[in-house]
Parts: structure tokens; C-alpha cells; sequence
């Protein structure tokens, strides 16, 4: 029985076996590219110390760099604009199309623009955002968010997409060729890029010492949506910035081998500006949207500051055993797995996404993988303390971190026994002998139904130590 | 209207935190390397692995050998910046024009006169400014010699690299002049033609750029 949405979704998921033969295959192809471009472990953890710091340093200079930045950008011909929230960020980009008197907008990947709701906030306004990147176009037609933060469809099989594409773009026939499928796009969305008055895009790192924006991708729609239309608008979270252009290459290295266990991606563009006088294209405008968001109120705390290295690479996703079982969507916030479960209590609240934090197993899989070193699993367990103690999770709701009265009743059964040696012997015996009979009721059943039934020892680890010779305590 | 105090308010709050301040992280020290004769090969490899087709032509005559290296490809034209330095080898080596090499189309004005023309385009050459065999990257450096769209909105993008610079690695390629300030409005790392995995992680190219690069290397 699920007690929250939150769970009935998880639920929901774990039912789905296409969802979870989708996630199985994707994440476990991820990881494995991952270790063999990164096959030198001690060259990777001096990398993954060198980028944690590069970062660290940036967020302890972020005020500093945040001026710096804007000052490069001005020069360069930038126009730099500030949103403390995300309505205020959709109003500002909303501004400048209308400033320009711009329907159609092109997009690339943003998790930002996401965050911001942006699109559906355009479309209230009478502006048409097509998303073009292969997976957000893919998500777009079918009408969901993105599954994952690097790869939005990685929750569809070539199947579904096929249908969707027959359904959705006029003329497409069903195909479940990826060569035809993907040609399909191509022909659909270059007549959008021609035809767009604006681009949208996000930002992987912005660098303060040039003014500079760096955006990474493989497909060219990245360059298609900042070098095609007359117009480029950036949106970017304030944490985003580093110091130099010498930090980009090692935070290069480990967001691609990291993400997609790419050694480099197809593209990676430096944007310094707009269309200088004498050139022959490019956008004659483009601007910058900062936002905070919630992200000065997480910097307020050095500890859980380090959230905010976050390169946004998706390899917590791809190595968390929670999220490949659940996959992206069953998080209900725009970003899910280990990352999500630590930002979003910060960015929304702990009352409001106070559930997120024990949807974790604390295995501290992500927290090994992590290339800038985010204690992610001690930041999870920082935020279930606080959710426990939030006036929010008063009253016994499930999920909430709060104990209910059995969770209370067998810890104080527990609790009674092990300060009884010949009851907790009793009980240990009792497990031996007993313990593959545990009838399949009550919270067991729920239990049983999704694990393996524990196999006892017949033999206790104190008698195994007393025959090698180590006595009790 | 968005408020004008966002800026000072936001700036205020990151300044109100604690913060200590660590040293700048101190990179492997490691001398700088210049680009050298096996530099040219190790981004040959690169590349070749991220499916672009590497050539190597002759400093000397590299235009007329780069003609016949593309004839009998089956391009029907080669899209070319008239503004660009080599240029003027480029259309002596394409005189007199012949059936089996691709037809060579100069790009005319500024782009909104030009897009129609761009977008049904076969093939588009440019050069790169640099290159970096480590992890195996081209720099392009469009500008007032070279449009951006041209190496991105046709289907084939043929690329020059001059060999003396191919840097070792990323980092060293920094040190070339492309990115002394200030930078280029757009500078672009291109490692192979344009792919996606977005559909159960199956590779397929050309979904938005070139879905052939075809590189060339001057020595």
C-alpha cells in the first residue's frame, strides 16, 4: 500500500517492466563506457580531485566571479540580466522575445530551462518552443519531462518512439529503423531552425576570465539553436561559473567520460559574443539569464554548499541502484536520482521534498562516481535528519523520515533485547532454526514481494570465532 | 518588469555566507608541448576512432590534390568562403571546372540573404585554427573569414588543418593564439560529424550537423 504519492509512483514504476528493462540496459552500457574511457583509476581520482577543487574555489570566489563575469560579458557585447526566482527568470526571457517580436523559438538542452518550467510558461504567452535536441524532442511530442538529466528519453524503446513520431509529426510513417528515425527529425527540425526568430540554450560553465560560455553537445542543434537565429538567449543557475579558461579542459574531460563515457563530445562551443561587425553570420543579440532560484539560500550553508559543484554529468543516475529501478520520472522533480534527492529538498524546501532523501539505500555508490567529489551520501543523510526533526513530518506519515508506531514498537523490542544476552542469544537461535520460515504477512509480505528471503547460517558467528580461537568479549 | 535590485540582492546573500577562500588548485606540472611530427598521427587515430575520415595533403599543391582526392565522391558542390585566406588557391586549383570533382560555390553576403542557398547545400570547406590530438579535437575559429554555418548546416564538412598546429593535448593547444584574448565571438571543438545516442543508446550520424567530416592535414 502506498501511503504518498511519492510512493504510489515508485510503486508504479517498479511495475513497468518495459520502464525497467529500458533503464537496466541504458545505465549499465553508461557505466561501462564510463570505466573504459577512464581507465587508469589512480589518474582518475587525482582528475577527480583537481576538478572538486577547481570547483570548490569558484564557489568560494562565486560573488567575486559572478561580478567578473559580468563585467567580461558586458565587454564582449552580453547583455547580462539577473532573476532571483524562476517566474522572474520565464518573465525576463519572455521580455526579450517580445522585445524582438519573436513566435517561434528553437531550443537546445537545459536543465535550468526546465527548472524554470519555461516552456509550458511561453506557451501561455502565445510563443511555440521546439525542443531539438533528439531526446528532449522525443519527450516534448510525447508530453513528459525528462526521464534523466543527460539522456531525456532514455526511459523509451525504439518501439514507442516509433509510434510517436507516427502519431505526432504529419507524414512520418512507422519506423523502428534509429537511422530512418533519426532522419525524421532532421527533416523536421531544420525547417524550425530556419524559420526561428530566437534560440534558447543553457549553460555547462561560464568562465569569469573571458567572459566566455561553454556549451557542450554531440548533435550540432546546440550550434544550430546559439548561431542560426538573430537572437540567442542563455539561461544559466548563478553556480555555474568558474575562474579560468585553463579549468575548462580537466571539467571537460570528467563531465563527458562521466556522462557519456565520451572522451570528448562532438562539440563544445565558446560563446564570447554576438555577431561582430564584420562577420558573416551569427546572432546579432545575446543575452544571459543568472538565476538563483534557491541556490544563495543552499550557499548559505558550507556544508551542503557542495551540492552546488554539481556539473550536472547524470553519473550518480547512472550508478544508483534506486534510480535504475524507479528510473527518473517516479522523483516527480526535474531532477531525479541522487543529485535530485540532495538539491531539491534544498531548492523547494525540506516540508515540501522532505521524502526525497530516504529514497536511498545509502549504498554511497554516487558518491564514489561523483567527478567532483559531492559527499552525496552524507548530504543525504544530513537531510533526512533535518526532515525527521522539520514540523512538516509531525504526525506518523510514511516517508516522511518519522518512525510509525510498529517501526517505534520493533525498535524498542529491539532495543529491550540486546541488552539481554540470553534473550538476544534466544532470538539468534531462534533465526537459526526458524528464520526460513518467516511467514510472508503483515510488512513482510510487502517485503518479500520485491526481495530475495534471507537464508540463515546454521552456524553463529560466535561459535565460528570461538573455534579459531577468539574468545568473546 | 523584473526587479532592478535582483543583482545587489542576490550578490548580498552569496556575500553574507562564510566562506574561506582555498589557493587555486595546483595543475599535474608538466612542461608544455608544442606540436611535433607525431602529434599529426596521434589526431589522426583520434578522429578516425570518432568515425571522421583523415587525409594528408602536400603543403605545396594541397588544393589541386585536395580536387582529386573528392572527385568520384558523388558531392555535387563544395560551398566556400570567398573572405578566407586560401581562397584564391582553392579557385585556380578549380580552374578549369571538371565533371568528376564536386562544383565549387562561393557563399555570397551576409546569411540572411544567403540561407536559402546554405540550407540545400552538399558540402561546406573550411579550415581549422588549431587542433589537439589529446582527446582529439579541431578548433574552429569562424569570424569575419569564415561563417559558422558553414562547417555546421551542410551535410558534409570538409576541414583543413595546418599540421604545425596540432597541439598534444587540450590544455597545450591554450596556448595557441586563437584563445588569446579577446576570444573569438565563437570558438568550436569539433571532435567528429554530428551523432546522437538518444535512442536506446544506438550511435546514428548526422542528426543536426555534417553527418561526414572529412579532414584534411597540410603538412
Amino acid at each position: 500500500m502506498a501511503d504518498s504519492a511519492f510512493e504510489s509512483r515508485i510503486e508504479q514504476a517498479l511495475e513497468d517492466e518495459t520502464l525497467r528493462r529500458n533503464f537496466a540496459s541504458a545505465l549499465g552500457a553508461f557505466a561501462a563506457r564510463r570505466r573504459s574511457v577512464f581507465p587508469d583509476g589512480r589518474a582518475l581520482e587525482r582528475l577527480r580531485t583537481q576538478a572538486a577543487a577547481i570547483r570548490d574555489r569558484a564557489l568560494a570566489r562565486l560573488p567575486e566571479l559572478l561580478e567578473e563575469l559580468e563585467s567580461r560579458l558586458t565587454a564582449n557585447g552580453i547583455r547580462v540580466h539577473w532573476a532571483e526566482t524562476a517566474a522572474v527568470g520565464c518573465r525576463l526571457v519572455l521580455e526579450i522575445l517580445e522585445a524582438h517580436g519573436v513566435r517561434r523559438v528553437v531550443k537546445g538542452k537545459s536543465m535550468v530551462s526546465e527548472e524554470m518550467h519555461l516552456n509550458a510558461f511561453l506557451a501561455r504567452h502565445g510563443i511555440e518552443t521546439v525542443e531539438t535536441d533528439l531526446g528532449e524532442f522525443i519527450i516534448q511530442l510525447a508530453g513528459e519531462t525528462p526521464a534523466h538529466i543527460i539522456v531525456p528519453a532514455v526511459h523509451k524503446n525504439r518501439a514507442q518512439i516509433a509510434r510517436l513520431f507516427q502519431e505526432k509529426i504529419a507524414g512520418a510513417p512507422y519506423t523502428e529503423e534509429v537511422t530512418e528515425l533519426n532522419a525524421i527529425a532532421r527533416r523536421t527540425l531544420r525547417e524550425r531552425f530556419r524559420e526561428a526568430g530566437a534560440g534558447l540554450s543553457g549553460v555547462n560553465f561560464a568562465v569569469a576570465e573571458t567572459g566566455t560560455l561553454c556549451l557542450v553537445e554531440n548533435e550540432g542543434n546546440g550550434r544550430m539553436c546559439t548561431g542560426v537565429p538573430p537572437l540567442h538567449i542563455a539561461v544559466m543557475g548563478i553556480e555555474k561559473v568558474i575562474e579560468r579558461l585553463e579549468d575548462l579542459p580537466p571539467l571537460l574531460r570528467l563531465l563527458t567520460g562521466s556522462a557519456t563515457g565520451q572522451r570528448v563530445t562532438t562539440y563544445v562551443n565558446l560563446i564570447s559574443g554576438p555577431r561582430r561587425n564584420a562577420d558573416p553570420d551569427g546572432p546579432r543579440e545575446v543575452h544571459l539569464v543568472l538565476l538563483d532560484n534557491g541556490r544563495s539560500a543552499v550557499y548559505a550553508d558550507p556544508e551542503l554548499r557542495a551540492t552546488l559543484r554539481c556539473i550536472r554529468c547524470g553519473c550518480c543516475l547512472n550508478h544508483c541502484p534506486v534510480y535504475a529501478r524507479i528510473g527518473g520520472h517516479a522523483y516527480g522533480t526535474t531532477y531525479p536520482g541522487p543529485i535530485g534527492k540532495v538539491l531539491t529538498p534544498q531548492l523547494l524546501g525540506i516540508d515540501r521534498a522532505g521524502e526525497l532523501p530516504f529514497a536511498s539505500t545509502l549504498c554511497g555508490a554516487c558518491e564514489e562516481v561523483c567527478p567532483v567529489r559531492i559527499p552525496l551520501a552524507h548530504l543525504l543523510r544530513r537531510l533526512r535528519a533535518e526532515a525527521v526533526r522539520s514540523p512538516a513530518s509531525r504526525g506518523d506519515r510514511r516517508g516522511s523520515g518519522r518512525p510509525d508506531r510498529l517501526e517505534r514498537l520493533a525498535w524498542w523490542a529491539w532495543g529491550q533485547a540486546v541488552q539481554r544476552p540470553s534473550i538476544y542469544r534466544a532470538i539468534l537461535a531462534g533465526g537459526r532454526w526458524l528464520g526460513g520460515l518467516l511467514p510472508p504477512v503483515g510488512p513482510l509480505e510487502r517485503w518479500m514481494r520485491t526481495h530475495a528471503e534471507p537464508r540463515f547460517s546454521r552456524r553463529n558467528l560466535r561459535r565460528i570465532l570461538r573455534r579459531q580461537g577468539i574468545p568473546d568479549a | 518588469m523584473p526587479e532592478p535590485r535582483a543583482r545587489e540582492r542576490i550578490l548580498a546573500r552569496l556575500r553574507a555566507a562564510p566562506r574561506e577562500i582555498p589557493p587555486r588548485p595546483e595543475a599535474e606540472a608538466r612542461p608544455p608541448a608544442a606540436p611535433g611530427p607525431e602529434t599529426a598521427a596521434a589526431l589522426e587515430a583520434a578522429l578516425t576512432a570518432m568515425r571522421a575520415e583523415v587525409h594528408r595533403l602536400p603543403g605545396g599543391r594541397w588544393a589541386a590534390e585536395l580536387r582529386e582526392r573528392l572527385a568520384g565522391r558523388g558531392l555535387s558542390e563544395l560551398l566556400y568562403f570567398p573572405g578566407s585566406p586560401w581562397a584564391v588557391e582553392l579557385e585556380e586549383a578549380w580552374t578549369p571546372a571538371a565533371q568528376d570533382s564536386p562544383r565549387l560555390v562561393a557563399w555570397e553576403g551576409a546569411v540572411e540573404d544567403f540561407r536559402g542557398r546554405l540550407f540545400s547545400a552538399a558540402a561546406g570547406i573550411t579550415a581549422a585554427a588549431a587542433a589537439a590530438a589529446d582527446p582529439g579535437v579541431l578548433l574552429l575559429r569562424p569570424g569575419p573569414e569564415e561563417p559558422r554555418l558553414l562547417s555546421l548546416v551542410p551535410p558534409v564538412h570538409v576541414v583543413l588543418v595546418p599540421a604545425e598546429r596540432i597541439y598534444p593535448t587540450f590544455e597545450d593547444a591554450l596556448a595557441d593564439g586563437s584563445f588569446a584574448p579577446p576570444l573569438a565571438a565563437n570558438l568550436v571543438l569539433v571532435s567528429g560529424p554530428s551523432k546522437t545516442a538518444d535512442i536506446e543508446l544506438t550511435l546514428a550520424f548526422g542528426v543536426h550537423g555534417p553527418r561526414e567530416l572529412l579532414v584534411f592535414i597540410l603538412a
